[in-house]
């Protein structure tokens, strides 16, 4: 069945409120001034060049959940950039509000459409382009917006305050020594060999995450830090709402943070929107070819502490178990062979996914999409049924994701399909069956 | 007619050919120029290594997931554009053409295979022209730009395959294949076309970044 953007409209707080300001004069002048001071070779040779051939169709989740053109990676350019070039921007508020819920809500910009365009044509980059544009023109849904404020106001995206996360790692410190008795959460360590930096989910509501991380790292007897200040926290949705000025500001901080420390590198926790933006937007902005300070994922990090011998499992995690792998650390840094030596080192088989690797599915949460809140929550779990018959068809019960958003957004699919599966991190599953010297 | 065609093979071949040439020498030009002042931070990550490299898997036939996952497509696309270059460049009746204007020549494919390759070509147009009615997916996105392109496209071809067969009056119909060529190369700078110019450089900065920054494979 073909719609169109407008049978399918979500009544969002912010994306209302934003549209009431709006005429179509205003958002002329805006959408002019991105496009004369953003727009250029990548957005004038995507918009010209492409043959309208329709292959990107079969590379999306949502396509292929709906079977509706409407939802192509090529039919959302067509219902939004092109429409905006065609009019030279004189749109009106409405229309604006279906570019918002497209690029928002309808992409997670994962980039596996450029599996599929002959030509490279980067659709999550001109999806990027109609978020600056709806950012530009304060368009943009409400429980991403606030996260963006949040990070505005504290450079963490969940309003976590300096106290809190001092007092969240001396919390998660203690309970932990109950297990290891010299076990620490080093804070402000200089010249410590990395820092570690999470997300703010993670001292918000999954603080097992920082216990589970701190163990591992103890039994590896790696000499590390973590901030007291702010910096910690390497999450950063403003690069998704559009606010590239805030991004910026985020990735700084986050920096300037690890170089104060004097730290030889910076390892990441199992987040990959997080990953992307460290390792390869925020660098960008600032200046930075790659970065000032090495930025290692912690599927690479584990990966590093198994094959050293750093860390031993005492047993192997009972499988099957199957991959999933998260676009941002996937087609985003090649990191699917150490992810599965890490899975085939920790577990008993394997079961994978078919397609896999930098051709795997989204797990339809990231981009932002599941910042956006409840209003769209069923966007992303019904335009993903293609992810929930995948995980299916593996047969398993256990599904090892290493990303955050990745595990919001298959848990909702696991609950709403049915399927039964739990979902786990690596750091779960290696503090679970790790030899723990020491431990009560 | 004789004089129209006289102005089709002399003055505007000229003009065709230079609009051609200069036009995709101008557009690359000036594209270059943008990238360099607006997207100079992403230009940067551009190598020859990974470009060819994701350029090199595009070109093999099945040789990327899009093209797996499109196998009619793939090969109507193949046959299509390869045929699209070798019956123009190697046919006799042009050859002759470029033998009596310069007095140079070439090795020319056999007029059978020629005319076999022709025919694949505008089979494979009505092929496209099935796709943008017939799949939902492109019909969504498909515009009259399309349309004139492929039609061009196919006139060129079966205007020649006509005048090649005598069917119909030659003449006129030697003289519409020639301005319907010329048309084609006009607008290849300047229309949908110009993927062919533009398509390798795309290919090829996503490929870099792939490559280089992502290290993961585009194909």
């Amino acid at each position: 069945m073909t719609t169109t953007i407008a049978d399918r409209r979500i009544e969002d707080a912010g994306l209302e409120a934003g549209i009431a300001r709006l005429t179509p004069e205003k958002i002329q002048k805006t959408i002019q001034a991105v496009l004369a001071g953003e727009g250029g070779a990548r957005l004038k040779t995507y918009v010209e060049t492409c043959v309208r051939c329709g292959m990107c169709a079969k590379a999306c989740h949502y396509y292929m959940s709906h079977k509706d053109p409407s939802y192509a990676p090529v039919g959302k350019v067509r219902q939004t950039m092109w429409e905006i070039l065609k009019h030279k921007g004189l749109v009106s508020p409405e229309f604006i509000h279906q570019c918002a819920q497209i690029a928002y809500t309808e992409c997670n910009l994962c980039r596996r459409c450029m599996h599929y365009c002959p030509l490279g044509i980067d659709t999550a980059y001109i999806m990027t382009f109609v978020r600056r544009i709806c950012h530009k023109l304060g368009v943009t849904p409400q429980y991403i917006q606030d996260t963006a404020h949040s990070h505005s106001a504290t450079l963490n995206q969940m309003w976590v305050k300096d106290d809190e996360w001092i007092d969240t790692l001396k919390w998660q410190e203690d309970e932990a020594r109950d297990e290891v008795p010299d076990l620490r959460i080093p804070l402000e360590v200089e010249g410590a060999d990395f820092m570690y930096s999470v997300i703010a989910p993670e001292p918000k509501f999954r603080t097992q995450l920082i216990y589970q991380a701190a163990v591992i790292f103890n039994q590896a007897g790696v000499n590390w830090t973590m901030p007291a200040t702010p910096g910690w926290d390497n999450s950063n949705m403003a690069m998704f709402s559009g606010d590239m000025e805030i991004m910026g500001r985020i990735e700084m901080a986050h920096f300037e943070t690890a170089q104060r420390l004097r730290v030889k590198r910076i390892v990441m926790g199992e987040c990959g929107h997080a990953f992307r933006a460290v390792y390869d937007v925020g660098n960008r902005w600032l200046g930075w070819g790659m970065h000032p300070v090495p930025v290692v994922h912690s599927i690479e990090f584990f990966w590093e502490l198994l094959n050293s011998g750093k860390i031993r499992m005492a047993k192997k995690y009972p499988g099957p178990v199957t991959i999933h792998d998260p676009c941002n650390v996937i087609r985003g840094r090649g990191l699917m062979d150490k992810l599965r030596e890490v899975v085939h080192a920790i577990c008993d088989g394997v079961v994978e996914m078919t397609p896999n690797r930098e051709h795997n599915y989204c797990c339809c949460a990231g981009g932002g999409v599941i910042n956006c809140g409840p209003p769209f929550k069923n966007v992303r779990i019904v335009g993903n049924s293609i992810k929930a018959d995948q995980l299916k068809a593996t047969g398993v019960k256990t599904c090892i994701a290493p990303c955050h958003n990745c595990h919001g957004g298959l848990d909702d699919i696991i609950h709403k399909y049915g399927l039964g599966m739990e979902l786990k991190f690596l750091g779960d599953i290696i503090y679970e069956c790790m030899e723990k010297k020491g431990a009560s | 007619m004789l004089e129209l065609y006289a102005l089709a093979v002399g003055p505007l071949a000229w003009l065709a050919f230079g609009v051609f040439v200069i036009g995709s020498l101008a557009r690359l030009f000036s594209m270059y120029s943008l990238a360099k002042k607006k997207d100079a931070a992403f230009l940067s990550y551009m190598t020859w290594r990974y470009s060819l490299r994701s350029i090199f898997h595009w070109l093999i036939p099945f040789g990327s997931l899009g093209w797996r996952e499109n196998p009619a497509l793939t090969v109507v696309t193949y046959v299509f554009h390869i045929c699209l270059f070798l019956v123009p460049i190697f046919l006799m009746s042009h050859i002759v053409m470029w033998d009596t204007s310069f007095g140079f020549t070439y090795a020319a494919l056999p007029d059978g295979l020629a005319d076999g390759l022709t025919v694949a070509v505008m089979v494979a147009c009505l092929f496209f022209a099935w796709r943008r009615l017939s799949l939902p997916e492109v019909r969504f996105v498909t515009s009259t730009h399309d349309w004139v392109v492929l039609v061009l496209v196919l006139s060129t071809f079966s205007t020649g395959f006509l005048a090649y067969h005598q069917i119909g009056d030659s003449l006129t119909l030697t003289t519409l294949h020639v301005l319907c060529g010329e048309a084609m190369l006009i607008a290849i700078p300047f229309t949908r076309l110009s993927h062919m110019l533009f398509g390798f450089f795309s290919r090829g900065y996503i490929g870099s970044e792939f490559g280089g920054v992502r290290r993961a494979k585009d194909w």
